[in-house]
């Protein structure tokens, strides 16, 4: 286990590099992205250019480039902004970071939960009206776009039913931090929780039906059966873990590009200075430090959660543990 | 005397879009405790799904299960699920063809065993674990401790199997019913997977149904022998009677099939010509009739009744008529 996890850490290192090699090369090597003309501005004279290349360091050679950047992201983390003069990135990353964090990672538990639940009963209760039912819910929550549904809400609980018992206790838009207030800081993030859940619920749960079905049909599942466990028995201890290895691929998926910005437009919705919004901005600005600091702390969740997920993958499936 | 299980008039059909089928049409046998019932046929007979139906393991919404299966002297179609669930792996424990796929791949075999004895007593985990360990160890399995603790796709074929074994006597069963246990395994392995079979009846006195597609599987392990074809049983005797004079010619064709180990042995093997019909296409009479080379008028109105009584087969072919052309066949 130990020699397995090693060689994911290096194979982490690995792909992290390569993302960063490639980030780096499109926004600084590709042709027409010249980074020293849009600091300049608009209309710079060739002197200007010239000046703000040098001072920027983009007239040495792109290895260095990359690696002085490098060094100013991970070493002395004293990147700064392109476009904020002086501003340094690092630290804006990490304040934007535990506000995704919140958002995703209170978002997931709800979403995974209600996603077995309604998944299992689905596949317990298959083709009667309650599937139905649950399915076609679940294909409404898929399709309903995540800033509707964030407007919608806000609309409701922060706008006509404020004032009501239902919705009183919703604090107005934004974050607090979990040390400030842990009640206000899950009163502000419920909403946004559910909001950014419901599309994961509906395709969890789909998932994880047609899964426990596919299982259903296994020789396995007749032999427990025959050993004399009730059919929820059968459901739930033994098609059910076998079925959870394909929600535990999608979540390492969903989980890392959410948290490493993907929540964007729930962050937006609900005023969460979280770093998909970060993104968005140093997008909108061609901010190329900002963006190569945004990116590169995505890819790290995107690659560990990957790299947890391998780790699940064993813990749920022991054929899993044999490979190699 | 009273039997351990009474099947009378046995029928599973399927609703399926060209109207009702009948996989299993009109099965009738018993089993006495103790006894060692082989039941013979080719893929497709029915076998299986007797077997099924017996603890309504069929699984398929469009199945029907009509007749009479008694166990102990109690009714078991139409039976509230939480009886028969009681029964399953309880009193009529079961083992399947494939022990690859029989086993759920995530769980160790120590915790299948002990999750079926804590079902169906009140055990305490740790004592249903040690009895698992146990019951490794009475199937053969070369060190039970760790093989409890294993997965299933870390042991071999015929030690699944074994495993299987293990788990299906873990209640002690009156009647173990095996699902052609012995053939996805290696004819070494089989042989000890049989003789651990018989050992079954000795050791834990259970009855046992045995379905096989192999005649000498059953002429070394039971006691007597029911032969299916195309849902039917179309003869059934005691083991010994049924290889010494067998009755129907189907039964022939099987025997044909199959290579003499001892005594004579025929210059070749013959063959039953021709396929099992489809069974939307079963004929109205005898559904051998279109393979038999012996077919009267009288076969093709209705199916012949099983006659006889100890030795019964479902023909129209008189005593004396039998020998000669039983001779065609086998002696060709």
């Amino acid at each position: 286990m130990a020699g397995t996890i090693i060689r994911r850490l290096v194979h982490m290192i690995a792909v992290l590099f390569g993302i960063s090699v490639l980030v780096f090369l499109i926004f600084f090597a590709t042709p027409g992205a010249n980074p020293a003309a849009r600091i300049a501005g608009k209309n710079a004279s060739p002197q200007t250019v010239a000046r703000v290349e040098r001072q920027f360091g983009l007239n040495r050679p792109l290895p260095v480039q990359y690696a002085l950047m490098m060094k100013k992201i991970f070493i002395t983390r004293n990147l700064t902004s392109y476009v904020n003069l002086g501003e340094k990135v690092v630290p804006q990353v990490f304040k934007a970071a535990p506000v995704t964090l919140s958002l995703v990672a209170g978002a997931a538990i709800i979403w995974i939960v209600v996603a077995i639940v309604i998944g299992a009963v689905a596949a317990a209760f298959r083709n009667s009206w309650i599937d139905r039912l649950l399915m076609v819910l679940s294909l409404i929550g898929i399709s309903m776009p995540v800033f509707w549904v964030g407007t919608m809400a806000n609309l409701f609980t922060q706008g006509i039913w404020h004032h009501t018992w239902l919705f009183s206790w919703v604090p107005p838009l934004g974050y607090v931090d979990f040390s400030k207030s842990p009640v206000l800081w899950f009163k502000s993030l419920l909403i946004p929780w559910i909001t950014l859940a419901i599309l994961y619920i509906g395709l969890y749960a789909r998932v994880l039906r047609a899964a426990l079905i596919e299982t259903m049909q296994e020789d396995f599942i007749r032999t427990a059966r025959a050993k004399g466990l009730s059919e929820r028995q059968v459901l739930l201890r033994h098609a059910l873990r076998c079925s959870l290895v394909s929600v535990v691929t999608l979540f390492g998926l969903d989980f890392g590009v959410l948290v490493g910005g993907g929540a964007l437009l729930t962050e937006v919705v609900f005023g969460l200075q979280g770093v998909g919004y970060l993104t968005y901005q140093a997008l909108e600005t061609l901010d190329l430090p900002m963006i190569m600091a945004t990116v590169i702390y995505a890819s790290v969740f995107v690659v560990v959660s990957n790299a947890v997920v391998d780790i699940l993958y064993a813990a749920f499936d022991p054929r899993m543990r044999l490979r190699r | 005397m009273s039997h351990l299980l009474e099947i009378t008039d046995l029928a599973v059909s399927f609703r399926t879009s060209h109207g009702l089928i009948r996989a299993v049409d009109g099965v009738s046998f018993s089993i006495a405790e103790r006894e060692i019932l082989g039941i013979v046929g080719e893929s497709g007979s029915g076998k299986s799904l007797t077997v099924l139906a017996i603890l309504d393991l069929i699984g398929d919404p469009n199945a029907a299960i009509t007749g009479s299966i008694r166990f102990r002297g109690t009714e078991l179609i139409g039976q509230k699920p939480e009886t028969l669930r009681r029964l399953r792996g309880g009193a009529i424990a079961m083992i399947f063809q494939d022990p690859m796929t029989a086993l759920t791949p995530v769980f160790t075999i120590g915790a299948q065993i002990s999750e079926q004895i804590r079902i169906h007593t009140d055990l305490s985990r740790h004592a249903a674990q040690a009895r698992a360990v146990e019951l490794l160890d009475a199937v053969g399995l070369p060190d039970p401790h760790r093989a409890a603790v294993r997965y299933p796709q870390e042991l071999s074929g015929g030690q699944r199997q074994r495993a299987v074994i293990a788990m299906a006597l873990s209640c002690n069963p009156a009647l173990l019913l095996a699902d052609e246990p012995t053939t996805a395994l290696d004819v070494t392995v089989q042989a000890q997977i049989l003789e651990l079979i018989r050992k079954l009846r000795d050791d834990f006195n259970s009855a046992v149904i045995l379905i096989t597609h192999n005649l000498g599987v059953v002429a070394e392990t039971a006691d007597r022998v029911a032969v299916m074809y195309s849902g039917r049983i179309v003869e059934t005797a005691e083991t010994a009677a049924l290889f010494a004079d067998p009755h129907h010619p189907y039964t022939w064709g099987l025997l044909g099939s199959m290579p003499a180990l001892d005594g004579i042995r025929r210059p070749r093997l013959t063959t039953i010509p021709g396929l099992p019909p489809a069974l939307d296409r079963r004929p109205q009479g005898c559904a051998f009739s279109p393979r038999c080379g012996f077919v009267r008028p009288e076969c093709l109105p209705a199916p012949p009744a099983l006659t006889g009584t100890a030795h019964q087969a479902a023909c129209v072919l008189a005593g004396h008529e039998r020998a000669a052309a039983r001779n065609q066949v086998l002696a060709a």
